[in-house]
């Protein structure tokens, strides 16, 4: 729990009433089994959160198994911005033994422990973290009307942290009204009267509890609640795909299967392949037959996507592939995070490929990012790799309500008759080509053909030395032109300092939060997030010559030669022997404190500031 | 997906001239020749717009079909220009989507996107051109490579089982499968016509020789070299799986013509119809008010 205003990271609170504190934050993980129903207390935190005018960012794990197992949802609710689902627990509700002994270590020193006396034992030496017993499972066959039954835990307990935290309650009542009223009118008393049961045990008696800072400029903003998938998927549809194609691979498939279902209300649909290589050969046909198409996959499928996307950087065709990245390399790791992609999103394709990589920070960004790929594809005729992750596609974030009037975009093909002497690859300064969907007429009654030869600027198959190298540049200068039009890259801190960190993807939240906490610790360090990662931004190396260190966090090896992937590029890129790299590889998102814990590691003397 | 309008300005009927793309690149007596005078005749007959004519291919020789015709056309990569295609049929029900490919495109490094777009039932042609061997990376062994036949990758003969395409394309769910000789060129033409009016997947599998690395391959089909031109009996049931697969069974030259023609919903259709239910349960309403609405259920 922190009280943003002092700074602090432990229990600082203001005692508003006697057994009754006001907070900043909170972080609670609830640890028990995947049939618990874990994952709906979290979602449903979550979306009250967002209803309310705090911030919330939640981090789960499920289990790689199908039958069941340990299962954890962790939520961090706040009134402030929320950056990351937070390095310590302050109140961990476990519902088992193994739930307890496998998440003790995660409570802060001095949390709670709120434990179902039916189930669990807590070691009574441990005196590092205070405890509470309510007997949950009993509490709730009770509150239900006395069957054998322990279905409704879950409900239970949020009834519980409602009572703890002083939520509000007629809103999550409505909300369990509207999410399982129609599963029948027994499943919602059912809910109900465990809710109830949990909201009236007098939790008061034997803990404090607490109450939210109210944080003024947070008040009349829409917020939505979605999973990282979820805004990946309602993006493309905004942009404007109609027509997708893919394989079932964690942690992607939920983007595919919302698409699927979504796709036809607007007219498309989104096909579910036989393979990954069969998925981007079928988004590349659309593409090339006029509507802009996606497929996405994960680690393994994007090795199989890559000589296709070369064709398509080859053809000059707009094509969007997500990758929700995992531990790699072969199956590795299905369920936990990596940012392992980068190298294979940038180059996995044999040949010069250029292609776009973009790479979405938050949830809210997974949406904004989508959109933009498929305008960049568009815009540059050229295949843009979506690198997301797995801790963004599972973790539920409250963000602004999106203004969909700006970001609904209509890309279905035009015909205006073409020609004569239709070029559609003419060496232009831009090098953009001009592709003529089938169905366009050709003046001069000369039909182009597309493919994945070498071609000239007719796309005749054409294999002269000079030919190829005019192609090649003329592939790799679109985005070099793009590389001029972005934005600089984005700043947290003062553009100048010690300690530069630098980062991408996910690890945004982490690393902003690492920031906040040096600075209040005295420390000068600055942050740069980089949205693009091919081409690269202009004006990092600007940043980077105001900085004594510079430290690229990414959750990747730290590589044979001492590098991760960012960290590898940069220093090619900038030849800058200061570069380097905080890496991580337990397929765990980012504690605020590994990241400080490293730079301190590295830098014994960043504690002085400003050191030159 | 919805039906798209496109400008037609070739009001004027055409004639095979026009459709005459680049100097085909195959050697002298290749078997490909024939079947592409064939489909030339058979567009000059069905009059289908240019505009909407496109021929897809993977990679080989039979593969640089496309270049060929003066239509839309794409060269894909090696073995995968069915699984394009799928893409290109399911989003443009306006074209006439022909696929064309070889042996090993098809029936190797392709095996799998034949079966599931065979299975799916999409809307298109495919051709291929079997002429046993790899022709263009100059003769290795094909899947369709007869036991003992000597290549770079089998100096002393084949030695693996070879594939019967017939059988596979009956397994694999094609609605419409034929077979043909590429020396029989009238035969050619009558199934690729049927082929290409059948809706549904179809796959019109061609004999059609390697002079440089298979001659001869074919002969024992060809009445001019003395072989057995065998049509399917004229009693033969095309909606009969069965009969379909006994036909297939028949040792080499074996049958000659339409061995199943079943009609099943294509994907096609089907993917219009979960449109058309969706479309008819949210009424009016616009992008713009769908997507809002969705994201209304996340506030
Ligand atoms: C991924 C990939 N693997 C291998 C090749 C090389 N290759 C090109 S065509 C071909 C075989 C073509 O045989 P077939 O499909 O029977 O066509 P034909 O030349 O006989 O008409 C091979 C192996 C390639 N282009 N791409
Ligand atoms: S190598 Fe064989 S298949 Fe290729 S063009 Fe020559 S004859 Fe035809
Ligand atoms: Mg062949």
């Amino acid at each position: 729990m922190t009280e943003k205003t002092s700074g602090s990271t432990g229990v600082g609170g203001i005692t508003a009433a006697p057994n009754k504190q006001t907070i900043q934050d909170v972080v609670i993980r609830f640890a028990g089994n995947s049939q618990d129903g874990i994952q709906s207390i979290g979602g449903l935190l979550a979306r009250l959160a967002g209803r309310t005018e705090k911030d919330v960012m939640t981090y789960m794990t499920i289990p790689a198994t199908i039958s069941g197992g340990p299962s954890i949802f962790q939520v961090r609710l706040g009134t402030g911005d929320v950056l990351s689902a937070g390095d310590e627990v302050d109140i961990l509700v476990a519902f088992y033994q193994h739930s307890y002994k496998d998440n003790i270590q995660t409570l802060r020193k001095g949390g709670i422990l709120l434990y179902d006396s039916d189930n669990v034992q807590p070691d009574p030496n441990d005196k590092t973290y205070r405890t509470v017993g309510v007997p949950i499972t009993s509490r709730t066959v009770e509150a239900i009307g006395g069957t054998a039954k322990d279905k409704g835990k879950n409900m239970f307990v949020l009834g519980l942290v409602a009572r703890t935290f002083d939520l509000d309650m007629p809103k999550l009542e409505a909300m369990l009204q509207a999410g399982y009223g129609r599963k029948g009118e027994d499943v919602i008393r059912n809910i109900l009267g465990a809710f109830h049961g949990g909201y009236a045990y007098d939790i008061g008696k034997l803990m404090e509890t607490f109450e939210f800072r109210p944080q003024a400029d947070r008040a009349g903003k829409k917020k939505v609640v979605t999973d990282g998938n979820q805004a990946i998927a309602y993006g493309a549809i905004a942009a404007g795909v109609r027509f997708g194609a893919a394989y079932p691979i964690t942690p992607w498939t939920s983007v595919m299967e919302i698409l699927r279902a979504e796709l036809p209300k607007y007219g498309g649909m989104f096909v579910q392949a036989e393979d990954e290589i069969a998925a981007v050969a079928m988004a590349c046909g659309a593409s090339y037959a006029g509507h802009t198409a996606l497929t996405g996959t994960s680690g393994p499928g994007l090795s199989l996507k890559s000589e296709a996307i070369g064709w398509a950087v080859m053809a000059e065709i707009p094509l969007v592939v997500v990758d929700v990245q995992r531990g790699g390399p072969a199956t590795g790791l299905p369920t936990n995070v990596e940012q392992s992609d980068l190298n294979i999103a940038r180059s996995g394709s044999h040949g010069d490929a250029p292609r776009i990589v973009i790479a979405p920070g938050s949830v809210e960004d997974c949406f904004y990012t989508t959109v933009e790929a498929v305008k960049l594809a568009r815009e540059y005729s050229c295949p843009v790799i979506l690198l997301s992750d797995q801790a963004l596609a599972t973790r539920v974030e409250a963000w602004d309500m999106p203004d969909l009037k700006k970001h609904v975009t209509d890309i279905s093909p035009t015909f205006e008759p073409r020609g004569p002497n239709f070029k559609p690859y003419e060496n232009t300064p831009d090098g953009i080509p001009h592709h003529a969907a089938p169905g366009t007429p050709m003046v001069d009654g000369k039909y182009p053909i597309v493919t994945g030869l070498e071609h000239d600027e007719y796309g005749h198959p054409a294999s002269r030395p000079s030919n190829h190298a005019m192609m090649v540049a003329k592939r790799r200068r679109k985005l070099q032109m793009l590389s001029l039009k972005l934005p600089p890259p984005e700043m947290y801190g003062p553009p100048e300092g010690n300690v530069l960190l630098l980062g991408w993807g996910s690890s945004r939240g982490p690393i902003c939060e690492a920031v906040d906490r040096a600075r209040a610790n005295g420390e000068e360090v600055s942050a740069i997030h980089l949205r693009y990662l091919l081409p690269l931004q202009a004006g990092i190396q600007e940043i980077m010559q105001s900085f004594n260190h510079i430290l690229v966090v990414e959750l990747n090896d730290r590589g044979v030669y001492g590098y991760g992937q960012l960290g590898g590029i940069m220093r090619a890129m900038y030849c800058d022997p200061r570069i380097r790299g905080i890496n991580k590889t337990d397929g765990l998102p980012f504690k605020v404190r590994e990241i400080l814990d490293q730079l301190h590691q590295r830098l014994p003397a960043v504690n002085t500031a400003g050191m030159d | 997906m919805t039906t798209i309008s496109t400008p037609t300005i070739e009001l004027k009927a055409y004639t095979k001239k026009e459709l005459v793309g680049d100097q085909p690149t195959w050697c002298p007596g290749c078997g490909d020749f024939s079947i592409l005078a064939t489909y030339f005749k058979l567009l000059e007959k069905r009059q289908i717009p240019r505009e909407k004519i496109i021929s897809i291919a993977g990679i080989g020789c039979s593969s640089r079909f496309p270049y060929f015709v003066n239509a839309y056309g794409v060269h894909f990569v090696h073995g995968r220009a069915a699984a394009f295609a799928t893409g290109v049929s399911l989003t443009r029900p306006d074209l006439h989507v022909c696929v064309f490919s070889g042996d090993g495109d098809a029936y190797s490094i392709g095996g799998n996107h034949l079966t599931h777009a065979a299975r799916k039932n999409i809307k298109m042609t495919l051709v291929v051109m079997d002429n046993q061997v790899y022709g263009l990376t100059k003769k290795q062994t094909s899947p369709t490579s007869p036991i003992g036949f000597k290549s770079k990758t089998d100096l002393t003969g084949s030695v693996d089982h070879p594939i019967n395409p017939m059988k596979q394309l009956i397994a694999a769910g094609a609605t419409f499968i034929a077979r043909s000789h590429s020396h029989m060129p009238n035969h050619v033409a009558d199934v690729m016509d049927q082929a290409i009016g059948h809706d549904g997947f179809s796959v019109v599998e061609v004999l059609s020789e390697c002079t440089e690395f298979f001659p001869g391959a074919f002969d024992g089909a060809n009445p001019r070299k003395g072989g057995a031109f065998t049509l399917v009996p004229k009693e033969h049931d095309v909606t009969d799986e069965a009969g379909a697969y006994k036909l297939a069974m028949a040792d080499f030259p074996g049958y000659f013509g339409v061995f199943l023609k079943v009609n099943r919903p294509t994907k096609n259709a089907l993917e219009a119809g979960l449109i058309n239910d969706a479309k008819s349960k949210i009424g009016t309403a616009v992008p713009l008010e769908m997507l809002q609405k969705s994201f209304d259920r996340f506030a």
